[in-house]
């Protein structure tokens, strides 16, 4: 049997066409068949089955009752160990569970797995992980391509058909752009909608729990689902989440749609500027007005979120030391030796690239031309958006400069792979809400996806525009 | 005042600023929700929070907010309607975040200043600098085990005020009464239970000497100072250290130091290492802290009479020196004592320096040697307001007085109860005395003469006699006044 | 060139990462090309601008002075590499 959506499933199961049980073995088995893409750090068939039993005990209201979703290993989760794709974290099991897996558990869906991710979310090809590459499932035999990252693992589990949702975090991009390379819907809504509870962090200024999922309907009944307020999270927003399913409208008339012109880069190939044009017209057809707009510090957003970034994850990632959990390198002599070769054996080169950046940039001497410099920027970046959203109720644009890269394209030099994040990199740092839909393809046949955004709290905007957008393709 | 040292060259000046961290007294840590009682089993109060586990937020603690603005309004500081958390960088066993989060640049509390009064009855503003919170780090136990050092992470996250001093300390002396009188405000305001020896009150101390004039010298830092006595210890060895290096030649490295409490020596620390980088940096799973001013107005409203009120009133309304009044505020139970004592009875606001003389010498004895705290004294301040009536109106004796107060702190009973059961009261009765001495002068005939011959020193022992037979109720004026009389009369 | 390997160790030494000489060699290059890269930054005038820290227009919450003790010893512990007698246990610290 097929299954095309969360909504196709949720009324095969109403109609008792399915068992969950039944699910769970589909689900399994598809996985099974799909090892060699190294897409899962955990899977394992016992977990599986044991949910499936409890689920079936759970009252059919649940929203997402029998749902199969692949989470993200960097969310902490009491039934999995949780690894950030990191050595320094191996065996290490969470007695707790974060607070967005916990919200899906509580409406029965099914966890298949923890999805592989570049080492603590610092990548965008989902090649830094300590556990290997994942390989993107609409590889061609002689030519594996990279599904993006870091949430690529993921992105690619929905592309392969292994769940029909899956969590995602994205710092820079990390859920927007595995899913343009996969070819999924991916949304990463406002800073603070998520909780950020149990998820390891990265940036934590920066860091937002999203989903991926096969189209937009599904995404909005996942983003309902994990988003909410959290008084564990002192970021997290103390806002009512609307109804983003039952609200659902694909009209677009009267909406302002804003073209920001410094999104046209060199370098940007024709199809994907192409593709853009289309989508543009697409939306002036359904009735949107279509205004060109100027985001004015957007080319200065790369460099400030590289000084930001690493900047918080040099911070937080100090607490990997070796003393509370995880990896502990043997034969240490004294405390400093223990730290200095835990933390060299457990971090790979990215993480630790990315910790010596942040460490100096904060580093006396160093901090006002760097850390603080960026953070003005930062505020700068800020109000472009602010400014254009007085009078546009979205931007469109490419979501990534390139389609699915092959694998180990790009790992020699790390600015060239920091560039994937080009268009991704200004909504994170502003703090709105951004998509990823996939709209067409190019001449490889691979998928290309742009990005709808909109102001704080606006998610309702963007997948109604997304919506409209998706039926172009179905 | 001066408080210059002598070398054996020069004079010196010692310049002496003070960091007091103070636990702030909450039931709850600063950003979880484990508890912060003392003494419990290792790593029983640790939350997944204060164990820095993947994933975990601080969330701060609104009564601990109140704690430092209170305290803020203690000290007469500016309290600062925006303030940022921060995050300052450093490996630690006991540091599990790897980071502390505390405030640098965007304090709770801004300038303010304590006063501290001498004997002389001078008193001298120390001014302070900054009030912060920070969290506490855990604690490392290097004597388990003879490999490894142990960590227990009960007090990482505990909250801490930390409270800076400008250099305007002078003296160890100096150095005492500030601490002492930060602790007493603590105290009053309730912010901090003041506990030296648990830890919740510690200082590190900055010294440096300098010629009277000079520049300020190179300091040297003693860390984690938990008494007073060793406070002063550390200062006069560290001033005498620093003086003789300077006198021979030398030059003081800038320096961290430990105190060793068992030779009263100050050594550097061991691991030094490298300089300090501590990468300050606003910690982004916080939002800055605003307070705004009718919520300070509504805490000033809360602010109890401080010890310097206290003393102004003691001064005022009770005559007692400054110097008397600063001695009996300084701990709040004690002054508190001395309050209900006065109101007890209108009469007594004229005797207060009684009052003060019988808590602080004959009561405190009694406290201590029972090793009793006196807000859990046997004697009621109201009892011991009725015993300083007893002795004004001479129904009993000072003497007698005393044997009293320990039946009185043995019964807890009244002590008119106790005067009329033990037939204490005084002989005031002038026939009474009149008999007992005759009957003295009439058995000690030959003392009697020697006195008349010009002997005057045994009228002491005849008012002894006296006495002994009165069984110590014979009014000591009235008897004396009777013999004199009696003698004179015989010449 | 920002950085040389003195600097590039002090800065790893602070981090507690070991660099061995070739990773110094390797991270002194891309870490240059990134500062480098960033630089691009001194062109934009922020003379007037207030950094932004959090993007987020909440009010810092502040919590209820409550004690709870949810979480046991042996949870704390559970996932520790080395731990004896209720403690974590790290190699022996000379103060």
């Amino acid at each position: 049997m097929e299954f095309k959506s969360i909504t196709q499933l949720k009324t095969l199961l109403d109609e008792n066409k399915i068992s969950i049980k039944e699910i769970a073995e589909t689900y399994i088995k598809r996985i099974n068949e799909k090892k060699e893409l190294n897409i899962f750090v955990y899977f394992n068939e016992d977990i599986i089955h044991y949910q499936a039993k409890e689920i079936e005990k759970l009252p059919n209201d649940k929203t997402l009752k029998g749902i199969p979703i692949a989470v993200k290993d960097l969310f902490c989760t009491k039934s999995m160990p949780t690894t950030a794709g990191s050595k320094i974290l191996e065996n290490f099991k969470p007695t707790y569970e974060s607070f967005v897996t916990q919200k899906l558990i509580n409406q029965g869906s099914m966890f298949v797995g923890k999805t592989n991710l570049d080492e603590f979310a610092m990548g965008s090809a989902t090649n830094t992980s300590y556990f290997g590459n994942t390989i993107n499932p609409l590889s061609k035999n002689d030519n594996p391509l990279a599904p993006g990252g870091s949430s690529g693992g993921s992105a690619a589990a929905v592309a392969a058909d292994l769940c029909l949702g899956a969590t995602g975090t994205d710092t820079g991009g990390s859920i927007r752009q595995p899913a343009s390379f996969c070819g999924v819907v991916g949304i990463k809504p406002t800073y603070g909608l998520c909780s950020r509870w149990g998820i390891a962090a990265f940036a934590s200024s920066l860091d937002q729990a999203g989903i991926f999922s096969k189209n937009v309907k599904d995404a909005s009944i996942l983003l309902q689902e994990i988003a909410g307020y959290d008084q564990r999270d002192s970021t997290s927003s103390n806002v009512q989440v609307p109804s983003f399913y039952k609200n659902l409208n694909p009209s677009l008339d009267g909406k302002v749609v804003g073209i920001p012109k410094e999104y046209t880069v060199d370098g940007i190939s024709d199809e994907i500027n192409g593709v853009w044009e289309e989508a543009i017209k697409s939306l002036e057809k359904k009735g949107a007005k279509i205004k060109y707009v100027s985001l004015p510090h957007t080319k200065y957003a790369l460099p400030t979120y590289y000084i930001i970034a690493p900047a918080e994850a040099s911070s937080n990632l100090a607490r990997y030391d070796g003393v509370k959990y995880g990896f502990r390198a043997s034969d240490a002599k004294s405390l400093d030796d223990m730290y200095e070769l835990t933390r060299s054996e457990g971090f790979g080169k990215e993480v630790k690239r990315r910790i010596l950046i942040g460490t100096y940039v904060l580093s006396a001497g160093y901090y006002d031309a760097y850390y603080l410099k960026a953070q003005k920027v930062r505020k700068l970046i800020a109000n472009d958006f602010v400014e254009t959203f007085s009078d546009c109720d979205l931007i469109l644009t490419p979501t990534a400069p390139s389609a699915a890269f092959p694998l180990n394209e790009k790992q020699d030099d790390p600015i060239k792979m920091y560039l994937n994040d080009v268009f991704t990199v200004p909504a994170s740092l502003a703090g709105i809400p951004g998509i990823s839909i996939p709209y067409g393809k190019d001449k490889q046949g691979l998928p290309l996806g742009i990005q709808l955004l909109s102001k704080h709290y606006n998610e309702q905007e963007i997948f109604n525009a997304a919506f409209a957008l998706e039926k172009d393709y179905e | 005042m001066s408080n210059l040292v002598k070398g054996k060259k020069y004079q010196w000046e010692t310049v002496i600023g003070l960091e007091i961290h103070a636990q702030v007294k909450s039931n709850s840590k600063l950003f979880s929700n484990s508890s912060t009682v003392f003494g419990s089993k290792p790593n029983s109060q640790v939350s997944l929070v204060d164990a820095a586990m993947p994933g975990m937020l601080p969330v701060i603690n609104k009564y601990c907010i109140e704690q430092a603005v209170k305290t803020g309004i203690g000290l007469k500081a500016k309290i600062n309607n925006y303030s940022v958390f921060d995050r300052k960088n450093y490996f630690y066993a006991d540091l599990p975040q790897g980071y502390q989060i505390s405030q640098y640049k965007y304090p709770i509390v801004g300038e303010g200043k304590v006063t501290i009064d001498f004997k002389d009855g001078s008193s001298k503003d120390i001014r302070i600098v900054r009030l912060h919170l920070e969290q506490d780090a855990g604690k490392s136990l290097h004597d388990q085990n003879p490999t490894k050092t142990y960590v227990d992470l009960n007090r990482s996250g505990v909250a801490l005020m930390e409270i800076v001093s400008e250099p305007d300390i002078r003296s160890a002396d100096e150095a005492g009464l500030y601490i002492s009188k930060i602790r007493s405000i603590l105290m009053y305001l309730d912010t901090c239970d003041g506990n030296m020896q648990e830890g919740s009150l510690r200082a590190d101390v900055n010294i440096s000497v300098r010629k009277p004039g000079d520049d300020y010298g190179t300091r040297c830092e003693i860390k984690n100072l938990n008494s007073i006595k060793f406070i002063k210890q550390a200062i006069n060895y560290e001033v005498k250290r620093q003086i003789e290096t300077l006198e021979e030649g030398g030059v003081i490295d800038q320096n961290t130091l430990l105190f060793n409490t068992s030779n009263g020596k100050t050594r550097p620390m061991r691991s030094k290492e490298e300089a300090h980088d501590y990468r300050y940096f606003p910690d982004p799973d916080l939002l800055p802290l605003e307070i705004n001013q009718k919520d300070i107005d509504k805490l000033k409203i809360s602010i109890p009479e401080l010890p310097d009120d206290r003393k102004k009133r003691y001064v005022k309304d009770y005559s007692l020196s400054n110097y008397d009044a600063s001695v009996l505020t300084a701990d709040k139970s004690v002054s508190d004592y001395f309050d209900t004592v006065i109101k007890s009875d209108k009469s007594l606001q004229d005797s207060s320096k009684i009052v003060v003389n019988w808590i602080t010498s004959e009561l405190f004895s009694l406290l201590k040697d029972n090793n009793i705290e006196i807000y859990d004294s046997p004697v009621s301040p109201n009892h011991l307001g009725k015993l300083v009536n007893l002795i004004k109106a001479n129904v009993i004796s000072g003497k007698i007085a005393k044997d009293v107060l320990l039946e009185m702190f043995n019964s807890k009973e009244d002590p008119e109860i106790i005067i009329q059961k033990k037939g204490l009261k005084q002989v005031t009765d002038t026939s009474e005395i009149e008999i007992i001495v005759d009957e003295v002068l009439l058995n000690n005939k030959k003392m009697v003469e020697e006195y008349l011959s010009g002997k005057d020193k045994l009228l002491g022992f005849f008012i002894g006699q006296s006495m002994k037979k009165s069984k110590g109720k014979a009014n000591p004026k009235i008897l004396n006044d009777i013999l004199k009389n009696k003698l004179s009369k015989k010449n | 060139m920002k950085l040389d390997t003195n600097t590039i160790n002090k800065i790893a030494k602070l981090a507690r990462i070991r660099l061995s000489e070739e990773e110094a060699k390797e991270l002194l290059k891309d870490m240059n090309s990134i500062l480098d890269w960033v630089e691009q930054l001194n062109e934009v005038n922020t003379d007037a601008v207030e950094p932004l820290a959090n993007i987020s227009s909440a009010i810092l919450p502040q919590r209820k002075d409550e004690a709870q003790d949810i979480n046991s010893t042996d949870e704390i512990l559970k996932n520790s590499p080395d731990k004896l007698e209720g403690y974590f246990a790290v190699p022996k610290v000379v103060e």
